[in-house]
């Protein structure tokens, strides 16, 4: 059996971008209590969310592959809040973390799992395939490594927009001719993706034509069973693919959102200005089998209860009920606050699943839409397609 | 009207003449339609290996560069996954990417992009993203090129819905079909031939649009109806010229684009002459013409006067030696004996 890595990683001299404990959450400590009262908040409603999903796949309401955030909360919410509402995101499949922390109504992400017409994919997705076109959400992705190419394109076309262009495309909330925005995409992939050519050949893409978008390795430590360095070279020193493509690599620890939120919008700022690429090898553990299916015999419960030791959501709750005072020495967040906010995010999440419980499943005309925007006779000798229904989000 | 926004093509107006002395090459014809896009369209680019500095490996795009610059024509590592990939991302946020394969052969490498991404992005998000892409690249047997580069991918890739596939025979369809592709909203598979890109025939001056799912009747005559598509139509017309020494005439449909596939003008021709011949460069097993054959017996079995045939390419991987590569092809030999032996 083979520790994924140390649950602590040692810092290291060597590393420039390690900053000392003691300036680690500075430019997040200075943000308003209600921005990191949100943050809590959103990565309860992760972890809440994921629970009620497990229930709901073992009570066989959701079928499919189904894979669960729980224990990577912070990754989410510390990254895409670094984010302007309208830089692109795209995903792979164990997505409904980030989809809810770029803003998507539960009702919508739960409704898609249970494969109701008021999904956010009509149904059409599922687990795997969250889409939100308001919210810049590009998918949810379910083949290894593909979206890291889409990533690239995402911000490709962002950065096409400013040079030649110059006016914004009508995507969502653009105004008319509005002046382009310089932006940043994100592209999150898990270590598992470290070993797929679409990744390497979007790297170089992105270093050779300098383009805006950063590739975010949720290093969980495991594909499925796989330890990282059972399947990838240099897994002690990823900076190494970085380097191999010209592109700035960070090393961030993702298990408290302040100090990952340090770490990481620096980086999107810098990017964003110099409209060039950065890797990241965001260090993270994820508390449950790879997906519901898993009996884990590939790590130890002991390594788990590790990891669990530092929870992010544990780690900022006490944070902004203790450490955090205002000037008369009152926490940001007292226990009933807290309290309050752990009952609203409950009942959101059970409404999430009553809704999605009794919204109706998709008409069976809906088969047939949605495979050409443009349909026309005779693109099929056996189906007639058709335009379907409006996407509930759009 | 709103940025970006274009007015819609207009296909009712018939289209312009195809004689005339305006002899340009099937290369130009492709580069008109591209740059007469890029010029109205500043959404549109082309992208790929050698388009730019190298004028293209086939010189489709000569003088692209110069005239659109180094942000429109883009110049590509040889990574077609990666940049297939970039061009759904691209298409998924707004732009409309032109994505020049050297040749299809090698889009099998990018096969997750293009067949798990470009044809499902739409059904999968629920309607929420389309993705607006053209392919292109030579397709088929480029002159003994061997296994590896003379692939025919309409066979394998017609297999997905959510695709649209072109696939012309001439210089004139190949501007008129590529401008239509290029403002289409659903992804083109736009398959081209090395072989024919040097070949000339008058293409008009003035633009048009030909609509995608309506075959050209390239030849007229009553007693065999010969479907094709892409390059084998023009050995069609050689067999059809053949076989007219010995009376024997035949209906020569050049179908254009394979999805839609235009089988009510097959079921028009069958209902004239009872006969029916298809030519088809793919591999016989699961191909274009059986799909032809199965959708005519479904539709048009009453009509059919003697069995259809099937002139494929060989079932075997390509070969290299130039006698052979010729008798693993379609040709005209071939097809005129296919049309013999429906007459009985
Ligand atoms: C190309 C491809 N091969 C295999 C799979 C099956 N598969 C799904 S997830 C997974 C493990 C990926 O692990 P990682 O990238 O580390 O992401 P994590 O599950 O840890 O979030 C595998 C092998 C797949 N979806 N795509
Ligand atoms: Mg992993």
């Amino acid at each position: 059996m083979t520790q994924a890595h140390a649950p602590t990683p040692a810092p290291s001299p060597a590393k420039p971008d390690s900053p000392r404990a003691a300036s680690r959450r500075r430019m997040a400590e200075q943000l308003p209590d209600a921005t990191l009262i949100k943050w809590l908040r959103d990565m309860f409603l992760i972890r809440e969310f994921e629970n009620r999903t497990a229930q709901a796949y073992q009570q066989a309401r959701i079928g499919g592959f189904c894979h669960l955030y729980t224990g990577q909360e912070a990754v989410a919410v510390g990254t895409i809040n670094a984010l302007q509402p309208d830089d692109p995101i795209v995903h792979a499949y164990r997505d409904h973390g980030h989809a809810l922390a770029r803003g998507m109504d539960p009702r919508a992400c739960m409704a898609e799992m249970f494969g109701r017409a008021s999904g956010c994919a009509k149904g059409k997705g599922g687990s795997m395939h969250m889409f939100d076109k308001p919210h810049w959400f590009f998918g949810g992705h379910g083949i290894v490594g593909a979206q890291t190419p889409l990533g690239t394109g995402l911000a490709f076309a962002a950065k096409y927009e400013c040079e030649v262009l110059g006016k914004s495309l009508p995507n969502p909330g653009v105004l008319d001719g509005q002046p382009p925005k310089k932006k940043v995409a994100l592209a999150f992939l898990g270590d598992g993706a470290l070993n797929q050519g679409a990744l390497h050949e979007a790297m170089n893409l992105a270093g050779l034509y300098s383009i805006p978008v950063i590739y975010i390795v949720e290093n969980n430590g495991y594909s499925m069973g796989t330890a990282i360095h059972r399947g990838t070279t240099m897994a002690h020193d990823l900076m190494a693919k970085a380097r191999a493509y010209g592109i700035e690599g960070r090393v961030i620890d993702g298990f408290d959102v302040m100090e990952l939120y340090d770490h990481f919008k620096p980086l999107v700022d810098a990017c964003r200005e110099e409209q060039r690429p950065a890797f990241v090898d965001l260090k993270t553990y994820r508390y449950l089998g790879h997906s519901m299916s898993d009996p884990q015999k590939y790590r130890t419960k002991d390594e788990v209860d590790q990891f669990k030791a530092k929870d992010s959501i544990d780690c900022m709750a006490a944070y902004l009920m203790g450490e955090r005072v205002d000037a008369a020495g009152k926490p940001s967040l007292s226990q009933d606050q807290f309290q309050e906010m752990q009952e609203e995010v409950r009942a959101l999440v059970r409404d999430s699943v009553e809704f999605a419980e009794n919204s109706p499943v998709p008409d069976p005309a809906e088969l047939y839409s949605d495979v050409f925007v443009n349909p026309q006779p005779n693109l099929s000798p056996t189906a007639e397609y058709v335009k379907g229904a409006r996407n509930p989000l759009l | 009207m709103p940025a970006f926004e274009l007015p819609t093509v207009d296909f009712s107006k018939p289209l312009p003449s195809r004689d005339g002395t305006r002899l340009i090459q099937f290369r130009e014809a492709l580069r008109e339609a591209m740059s007469e896009e890029m010029r109205r369209d500043p959404r549109v680019f082309l992208m790929g290996e050698e388009v730019a500095e190298y004028h293209g490996a086939y010189k489709v795009s000569q003088g692209m560069l110069e005239e659109f610059g180094p942000k429109r024509i883009i110049d590509s590592p040889i990574s077609e996954n990666g940049f297939a990939g970039m061009a759904v991302g691209a298409a998924m946020y707004g732009l409309r990417p032109i994505i020049e394969f050297m040749s299809w052969s090698f889009s099998l490498v990018a096969a997750d992009p293009i067949l798990n991404n470009v044809p499902k992005m739409l059904y999968m998000s629920g309607g929420q993203w389309g993705c607006p892409v053209v392919f292109r690249g030579n397709d088929g047997a480029g002159g003994q090129l061997g296994s590896t580069h003379s692939w025919c991918v309409e066979g394998l890739y017609a297999n997905v819905p959510g695709v649209k596939i072109v696939i012309p025979s001439n210089p004139y369809d190949a501007k008129g079909l590529l401008k239509t592709a290029i403002r289409d909203d659903d992804p083109v598979f736009f398959l081209e031939s090395e072989r024919m890109l040097g070949d000339k025939a008058h293409v008009p001056e003035e633009e048009y649009y030909i609509p995608f799912g309506q075959a050209r009747v390239a030849r007229e005559g009553d007693d065999c109806t010969l479907v094709s598509f892409g390059r084998p139509v023009n050995f069609c017309l050689e067999a059809a010229a053949e076989l007219e020494n010995d009376r024997i005439s035949v209906d020569v449909l050049d179908m254009r684009t394979i999805r839609p596939l235009d089988i009510d003008s097959i079921l028009t021709s069958l209902r004239k002459t009872n006969r029916l011949v298809v030519v088809d460069q793919c591999w016989p097993f699961a191909s274009i013409a059986s799909e032809v054959v199965t959708q005519v017996c479904e539709r048009g079995f009453d009509w059919l006067d003697t069995p259809p045939v099937r002139v494929n390419t060989e079932d075997v991987p390509t070969p290299y030696a130039k006698g052979l590569e010729y008798a693993y092809l379609p040709n005209k030999d071939k097809i005129a004996a296919a049309v013999r032996k429906t007459l009985g």
